[in-house]
C-alpha cells in the first residue's frame, strides 16, 4: 500500500513537472488564446477587426510605458518614474505648440530630450548616490509630477484655453501632431504602429546588438560583468536614459491622442505597465525582461479588460483580474527559477 | 591530567567522501590562551565548529570539568559557555540596532519575558559588559557605524555578558591593523584574567608566540601534537604544520623568459594593499603566495582596476596604464580570472556561449550587431580549446560542474588579446583532473610569451607551477623568491611574518 502511494506520487510529480515545463514556456500565450476564444464565443461581434484595433489602440500607451520599464529591468533595475515622465512629456509637447507656438517637430523632440535627462538623473541617484532603484525612481516620480503640474500652472493645456492674464492661448496644437495619436493608416491607428515599431526596435536592440547583451549581462550579475571588462555603470545609465526616452515618447503619443496636455495624464497607466513588463518575463520561458513578452503582456491585460467590459463585468472588480494574471505570470517565472 | 577545563577526545568528522577530522584530542585549561594552527584544510575550523555546535561530530567525546557534554546545536554550546567569534563579524551582528541591543540580543530573544523592554536595564548591562573589558564604546551607537575591530569587541562583549568560559576566536586578526591587533590582545589578556580560556586560531605565528601559552597543531585532519609554546620556535612549528613534503605533478614548461612586460611600482590601495612592487616578464609565471587574508585577492583586484588605488604606477610594455575600471584594464591588455567563480567569474544563468564571448564580444560584431554564427563558432572553439565537457554551447553554465564552470571563466579570457593574465585561486573547488588541465592551459599561455600572475595559498602550486614568487604578508610583499631555490618552509615562514630579519 505504502509502496503504491509512493509510486503514484512519484509518477504524479513527474507528470506535473512536464506539464509545468510546458506551461512555463507557453502558459502566457495559452491564457491569451483562451481568453480570445472565450470572448469570441461568448460575446457577439467581439472578434471583429474594429474591436481588435480598438484593443491594440487602448494598450498602445501602456505598452510603450511598459517597454520603457523593460529597459530598466534588463539591468536589474526598476523605473517607477516612467508614467510621470510620460505625463510631463505630454505637458511639454502641448505647451510648446499651444503657448509657445514653436514648431510641432520640437513638440516631439524636446519632450524626448527631457525624458533622456530624467533618465540621467535617475541613474545619478541610483549609481552615484547608491539609492535603491525603486526608491530613487519613486522620489523622482513625485518630483517630476510636481514639476509638471507647476509647469502647467495646475491646469490642462488645450486649444483656446483661457489664459490667466486674459484672452485665450495664442497657439494651436498642429493637426499633423494630433495625427500621431488620432489618425489611422490602412484602418489601423497610428499609435499601434508606433507601439509595434518601438517593440521591434527594443527587441532587436536587446537581442541582436552587443549593447543589448551587455545590458542583460549587467542585469544578470553586475560584478561578473564588471570584471569581464564591461563598463557596467555606463550601461546602467544607458538603460535608464532609454527608459526615460521611451516613456517620453509615450507621453507625446498620449498628448496627440488627447489633443491636450492633461494633469498627470499617464499616471493611471503606471501599474498596468509594471504588470505588463513582469507578465512578459514568463512569455516563451524567457525568465527575463524582453520586448516581445512585454508586448504580449500589455495585450493580454488589454484583451481581458476589453472583454470583461463588454461582458458588463463591473469595472471596480477588474483589478482583481489584473492582479490574478500578474500572479500567474510571476508564479510561472519565479517558481521555475527556484527549482 | 587535570579535569578542570575543556577536553575533546578522539573527535572524528566524516563529510561525504572526506574524513575531515581523524581522532583529534584537544584540551583547553581555564584561563589560558590556546593556539590552534594548521595549514588550510587541516581541520581547525571544522574542529571548532563541532565545539560550537555548528557541526555534529561523527564520533568522539567532549568534556567540561570532567562532565561529558552532548552538543547538538549552537544553543547547546552556548549553554555550556562555549562562544565562537568568526572572522566575518557582520554575520553575527544586526547593523541597524545599537551596540547595547546587539550585546543583549540573546537575552532579548530568549529571556525577556515581559511585553515591554526595559531599556535602562539593557543599556546598563551592556555597558557593564563593555566596562569589564575596559572598552569605551558608547552602547547607544549603531553597530553599522562601528569599525570592524569595534564590531569584534562587541562580539567579545556579548560573550562576556553570557559568561562565556570558552571563547573561540577564528582568525580575528586577519582583517585588523597593527594597532587594532594590539588592542585585541589587551582585551584577550583581560578576558583571560577573568578565568576564560581563549582558543585562538591564526595563521600569523608571530602573534601566537606573543599571546598564547599552548599550541595545538593539526595537519590533514590529524593531530600532530599539543606543545608548550616556550619549548617551540616559529621554525619548529612550521615543520610540524607541514610534515612530509608533497611531490607534485605539474607539467614542466621550458619557456625562455623574455623581457619585462608588466611592472607595478609602489602601489597602494583598498583592501590594505601597501606599497607593492612587482614585475612580470614575457613567458613567465609569477606566483603570488601568502595565507588567506594576506591580501592576494585585494592586490589582483587593485591591479585590475576593480578597487580604488591610492598611489603607485602600473605599466605594460613600459607604457603607463592607470586602470580606474576593469573596462580600462581590459583595453590595456589585462585579464583577471577572479577567485569567486559564481559571484564574479561567470553569469550562471546564461549559456556557455554568452559567457565565453563576453569580454571579446566586440570581435564578433558588425557595428552594433552581433554576428551569431561567428559567436557560435568562437564559443565552440573555446569549448574545444579548454576542454569544457558539455553537450553544446547553449547549455546554461549553472548546469556545469565546478571544474567546467572554472574552465568557462578561464576560457573567456584565453581567447582575448590580453598580454598579462591574472589568476586568483583558479583551482579552488576544482577536481584533480580539471586542475591538471588548468595548469596546462596556463602553460600554453606562457608558451605564447604572455605573462601570467598566479595567486594561490597552496604552496604546492606555487612550487610546482611558477618561475618566480612574491610572498605576501599583511597587504605587502614580504619576499621575492626564485621558485627553484625555495621550499615550503621558506614560503610558510615568510607568509607568517617570520624571516624578516634575514
Amino acid at each position: 500500500m505504502n509502496k503504491l502511494t509512493n509510486g503514484s506520487v512519484l509518477l504524479g510529480s513527474n507528470r506535473k513537472f512536464d506539464v509545468f515545463g510546458f506551461l512555463y514556456k507557453y502558459g502566457t500565450i495559452i491564457v491569451t488564446i483562451l481568453a480570445i476564444v472565450y470572448f469570441s464565443v461568448s460575446i457577439e461581434h467581439w472578434f471583429t477587426f474594429g474591436n481588435m484595433t480598438n484593443i491594440f489602440r487602448s494598450v498602445s500607451i501602456v505598452c510603450l510605458i511598459a517597454l520603457a520599464m523593460t529597459m530598466s529591468l534588463t539591468v536589474d533595475g526598476f523605473d517607477l518614474s516612467t508614467a510621470a515622465t510620460a505625463s510631463f512629456a505630454a505637458v511639454i509637447a502641448a505647451k510648446i505648440m499651444i503657448i509657445w507656438q514653436l514648431h510641432p517637430l520640437l513638440a516631439v523632440l524636446l519632450p524626448i530630450a527631457v525624458g533622456c535627462m530624467i533618465g540621467l538623473m535617475n541613474s545619478f541617484l541610483i549609481i552615484k548616490l547608491g539609492i535603491s532603484d525603486m526608491l530613487a525612481t519613486l522620489s523622482m516620480m513625485f518630483v517630476i509630477t510636481g514639476v509638471s503640474i507647476t509647469f502647467q500652472q495646475g491646469s490642462a493645456i488645450y486649444n483656446y484655453m483661457p489664459m490667466l492674464e486674459g484672452g485665450v492661448a495664442p497657439g494651436l496644437m498642429s493637426e499633423g501632431f494630433k495625427a500621431i495619436g488620432q489618425k489611422e493608416l490602412f484602418e489601423i491607428p497610428i499609435p499601434v504602429f508606433i507601439m509595434l515599431a518601438v517593440a521591434i526596435l527594443v527587441h532587436v536592440f536587446l537581442n541582436w546588438t552587443k549593447y543589448g547583451r551587455f545590458l542583460y549581462m549587467t542585469g544578470g550579475n553586475v560584478e561578473a560583468a564588471r570584471l569581464s571588462g564591461i563598463p557596467t555603470s555606463k550601461y546602467r545609465t544607458l538603460a535608464y536614459v532609454l527608459s526615460g526616452a521611451i516613456a517620453a515618447l509615450a507621453g507625446v503619443v498620449l498628448c496627440a491622442r488627447l489633443g491636450s496636455g492633461e494633469v498627470d495624464s499617464a499616471g493611471p497607466y503606471l501599474m498596468d505597465a509594471v504588470a505588463a513588463a513582469y507578465i512578459g518575463f514568463s512569455v516563451l520561458g524567457a525568465g527575463k525582461p524582453n520586448a516581445f513578452g512585454t508586448l504580449l503582456g500589455a495585450l493580454l491585460v488589454g484583451i481581458l479588460m476589453n472583454g470583461l467590459v463588454m461582458m458588463s463585468f463591473p469595472y471596480y472588480s477588474q483589478n482583481i483580474v489584473k492582479g490574478v494574471v500578474l500572479i500567474l505570470g510571476l508564479g510561472l517565472t519565479y517558481y521555475k527559477k527556484k527549482g | 591530567m587535570d579535569s578542570k577545563g575543556l577536553m575533546m577526545k578522539g573527535i572524528s568528522m566524516i563529510f561525504p567522501g572526506v574524513k575531515a577530522l581523524d581522532g583529534i584530542d584537544f584540551s583547553a585549561k581555564k584561563g589560558e590562551v590556546h593556539a590552534l594552527i594548521g595549514a588550510n584544510g587541516a581541520g581547525k575550523s571544522t574542529l571548532m565548529k563541532i565545539l560550537s555546535g555548528v557541526y555534529v561530530k561523527t564520533s568522539g567525546e567532549i568534556f567540561i570539568n570532567g562532565q561529558k557534554l552532548d552538543i547538538q546545536n549552537p544553543m547547546d554550546a552556548k549553554k555550556n559557555g562555549i562562544v565562537i567569534v568568526y572572522q566575518e563579524v557582520d554575520t553575527a551582528l544586526i547593523p541597524y540596532l545599537t551596540v547595547a541591543e546587539n550585546i543583549m540580543m540573546d537575552y532579548l530573544i530568549t529571556e525577556q519575558k515581559s511585553l515591554f523592554i526595559d531599556w535602562r536595564k539593557i543599556q546598563g548591562e551592556a555597558k557593564e559588559a563593555m566596562n569589564k573589558l575596559g572598552l569605551d564604546i558608547d552602547v547607544n551607537r549603531l553597530v553599522s557605524n562601528l569599525t570592524l575591530s569595534e564590531k569584534q569587541m562587541v562580539l567579545i562583549g556579548r560573550a562576556v555578558f553570557h559568561k562565556a568560559e570558552y571563547l573561540i576566536l577564528d582568525e580575528p586578526t586577519a582583517p585588523l591593523s597593527v594597532e587594532e591587533t594590539d588592542k585585541l590582545f589587551e582585551i584577550i589578556e583581560k578576558v583571560k584574567k577573568r578565568g576564560v580560556s581563549v582558543i585562538f586560531i591564526s595563521h600569523r605565528l608571530d602573534e601566537i608566540f606573543k599571546i598564547c601559552e599552548r599550541i595545538t597543531v593539526l595537519r590533514d585532519g590529524k593531530l600532530v601534537g599539543d606543545y608548550d609554546i616556550k619549548t617551540e620556535t616559529i621554525d619548529t612549528i612550521v615543520e610540524k604544520m607541514l610534515g612530509r613534503k608533497l611531490e607534485s605533478t605539474f607539467p614542466k614548461h621550458d619557456i625562455k623568459v623574455g623581457g619585462k612586460i608588466f611592472e607595478v611600482r609602489h602601489i597602494s590601495g583598498d583592501g590594505g594593499i601597501n606599497d607593492v612592487n612587482m614585475h612580470v616578464n614575457a613567458g613567465e609565471i609569477v606566483g603570488i603566495s601568502g595565507l588567506v587574508g594576506a591580501g592576494k585577492t585585494e592586490l589582483m583586484k587593485l591591479l585590475f582596476g576593480a578597487s580604488k588605488r591610492y598611489e603607485g604606477e602600473v605599466a605594460i610594455h613600459g607604457n603607463m596604464i592607470a586602470p580606474k575600471t576593469p573596462a580600462a584594464a581590459v583595453r590595456k591588455g589585462l585579464a583577471l580570472v577572479p577567485e569567486e567563480r559564481r559571484r564574479e567569474g561567470i553569469i550562471v544563468q546564461e549559456s556557455i556561449e554568452t559567457n565565453a564571448t563576453l569580454p571579446t564580444l566586440k570581435k564578433y560584431c558588425n557595428g552594433a550587431f552581433m554576428n551569431r554564427s561567428l559567436i557560435k563558432k568562437s564559443s565552440c572553439e573555446t569549448i574545444e580549446l579548454v576542454g569544457i565537457k558539455a553537450p553544446n554551447e547553449k547549455v546554461p553554465v549553472s548546469k556545469l560542474s565546478g571544474g567546467n564552470q572554472q574552465k568557462v571563466a578561464i576560457g573567456k579570457w584565453i581567447i582575448s588579446d590580453a598580454e598579462v593574465f591574472m589568476f586568483d585561486e583558479p583551482t579552488k573547488g576544482v577536481d584533480i583532473g580539471s586542475k591538471a588541465e588548468i595548469y596546462k592551459l596556463i602553460g600554453g599561455l606562457v608558451a605564447k610569451e604572455k605573462g601570467v600572475i598566479y595567486a594561490t595559498c597552496e604552496f604546492s602550486e606555487i612550487l610546482g607551477l611558477t618561475d618566480r614568487v612574491y610572498v605576501m604578508y599583511n597587504g605587502t610583499i614580504a619576499a621575492e623568491l626564485i621558485t627553484k631555490n625555495t621550499n615550503e618552509e621558506e614560503l610558510l615562514r615568510y607568509s607568517t611574518g617570520g624571516g624578516r630579519d634575514e
